[in-house]
């Protein structure tokens, strides 16, 4: 074991993991968080907890984090190369690390334009793969990234993502191998839809023994409304929704829409589960945190397996 | 070369309001190339400025003069009979020539009448693009002669992010994804192998990181 970290933990016991999201709020107030955090409870191994997403400010990763960690919770602490420099990053690991978070997710991050500052200048010191390097000389050397002694080195469980669905496909495993050479632990995925595609690029990933060598978390959400199929489908950058996904939807009745999109999830789930290579899954139920418990259930993953 | 835009006419009035005689200077080289600021186009600001005034009951008289190059000392010191005539100086030139007049002639306003865009190679008749970001440390040796830093909205030094769609950037389809274009490229040489070599962290005292930069030529120096 390289961390205390109870998703490695988990993952290393040869558990089906289990990890979910949580954006925190926009101000500063800690009862939203919490009130997620509740939610998600004992039904995951781990929560990441989103920076700045989609480009908008909100409370910190960290402070978020540090929240869902006195809550008794195990926040992966993700972290954007867009909005601060290495030194701003370094600090900010260590200082998570100070207070017991031990899990985190290296990130590029959303560009400006989408969020609510397009006008704010993005930093981009480091790109992600130099940020995952960054985090592992920090961890097994006890080196800051300009080559400095760390004292008592943070042992992050280092974290970072892959979109299969996004272009150049040829490129997307020798993406992946680079994050493994720079020491990536684990991946987890853009949201899947398109099943084929997903395998189609877990072939080239167990070709090249990178399964082994990081373990891939397959993302997973769950559609609510045909509308937000459709918006996926046409909108979202680098998202593969198929045709049949949406005309699923589209044949229900609004009513039943969001029962149906979590019926989608589920099966989605088990079948991401019998792929080889596929360690865990990563739940993203944007701002539907509470449906994770009930997704969690009906994919057959609860309870979680009980681990200090 | 350098690129520029003229600025909107309104503010340039407005910095040029409060005098009388105005020396308008263009710059023969890159913002002649971009259309921006060479001789033809010192002759239309200046028509369009004495008419603006002149619908505002206002007189102006601009005297045009258009300089080899404008960041040159030697060709700057061409100014040296007009400037005493004038109230303030309009530079069409870069950056870089508004501060080298600014600095020769300290006693007189200068203002600029472009924004210096960036450093761009000409696409077709009438567009230019971004190529190159001056970071002191060129990687196209090693990302098939297509910059990363310039090109790629989040400057990624090591491939595409999950944002790359149909060869475009997510930023917008108008933009070309950079490493969907290193990556066709490197096919193209039978390079592909060199993407799997990680970019080191980029120094970037080479770039700003270290303050403003200078180049000393000790062999050319005086």
């Amino acid at each position: 074991m390289k961390t205390e970290s109870v998703l490695e933990k988990v993952l290393r016991s040869g558990n089906f993991a289990v990890t979910s999201e949580c954006g925190p709020p926009r101000g500063a107030v800690p009862a939203k968080i919490l009130e997620k955090a509740k939610m998600l409870g004992d039904y995951v191994d781990a929560v990441n907890v989103t920076d700045n997403q989609t480009a908008m400010v909100r409370m910190s990763s960290f402070g978020a984090s540090l929240f869902l960690r006195q809550a008794g919770l195990h926040p992966i602490l993700q972290m954007v190369t867009r909005d601060r420099n290495r030194l701003a990053m370094q600090a900010d690991i260590i200082g998570a690390y100070s207070h017991g978070i031990n899990t985190m997710l290296c990130l590029s991050g959303d560009h400006p334009k989408f969020g609510d500052h397009p006008m704010a200048a993005a930093v981009h010191d480091i790109d992600s793969i130099q940020f995952i390097q960054m985090v592992r000389k920090m961890r097994d050397e006890g080196k800051f990234q300009g080559g400095a002694d760390i004292e008592n080195p943070p042992k992050m469980f280092i974290g970072a993502a892959a979109n299969p669905f996004a272009d150049p496909f040829e490129l997307r495993v020798a993406r992946l191998a680079k994050k493994v050479a720079a020491g990536v632990d684990f991946i987890q995925t853009q949201c899947i839809f398109n099943l084929e595609k997903f395998e189609l690029w877990m072939e080239g990933v167990r070709k090249r023994g990178l399964h082994e060598k990081c373990d891939i978390l397959a993302g997973v959400t769950p559609i609510k409304t045909v509308g937000m199929a459709r918006y996926m489908k046409n909108k979202v950058p680098g998202m593969d929704v198929p045709q049949h996904i949406v005309d699923r939807m589209a044949a229900t009745p609004k009513e039943k829409q969001a029962d149906e999109g979590i019926a989608i999830c589920v099966e989605m789930i088990q079948r991401l589960r019998q792929i080889e290579g596929v360690a865990g899954i990563h739940l993203m139920a944007i701002e539907w945190e509470h449906k994770v418990p009930e997704i969690v259930q009906k994919a057959g993953l609860y309870p979680r397996p009980k681990i200090n | 070369m350098i690129t520029a835009e003229r600025k909107p006419i309104d503010e340039i009035i407005e910095y040029i309001r409060p005098f009388q005689k105005i020396l308008l200077v263009g710059c023969n080289e890159c913002v002649t190339v971009c259309s921006a600021g060479g001789r033809k186009e010192v002759g239309i600001l200046s028509s369009m400025l004495q008419m603006a005034f002149l619908k505002q009951g206002k007189s102006i008289q601009i005297l045009e003069h258009t300089l080899e190059r404008q960041c040159d000392p030697e060709y700057v010191e061409e100014l040296v009979s007009m400037i005493d005539g004038v109230d303030a100086v309009l530079s069409m030139a870069c950056g870089c020539g508004v501060q080298e007049l600014a600095r020769r002639y300290r006693n007189k306003p200068v203002f600029p009448a472009v924004n210096t865009k960036f450093m761009g190679a000409s696409e077709r008749q009438g567009v230019w693009a971004e190529r190159c970001a001056g970071c002191g440390d060129c990687l196209l040796g090693i990302t098939a002669g297509i910059c990363p830093i310039a090109r790629c909205s989040k400057q990624l030094m090591n491939g595409p992010c999950g944002g790359s769609t149909g060869g475009k950037c997510e930023i917008s389809p108008d933009v070309d994804c950079a490493w969907a274009l290193i990556w066709e490229r490197l096919k193209a040489l039978n390079l592909t192998d060199r993407y799997e070599e990680i970019i080191p962290a980029k120094d970037w005292r080479n770039g700003r990181g270290a303050g403003p930069r200078k180049i000393v030529r000790e062999d050319l120096a005086e």
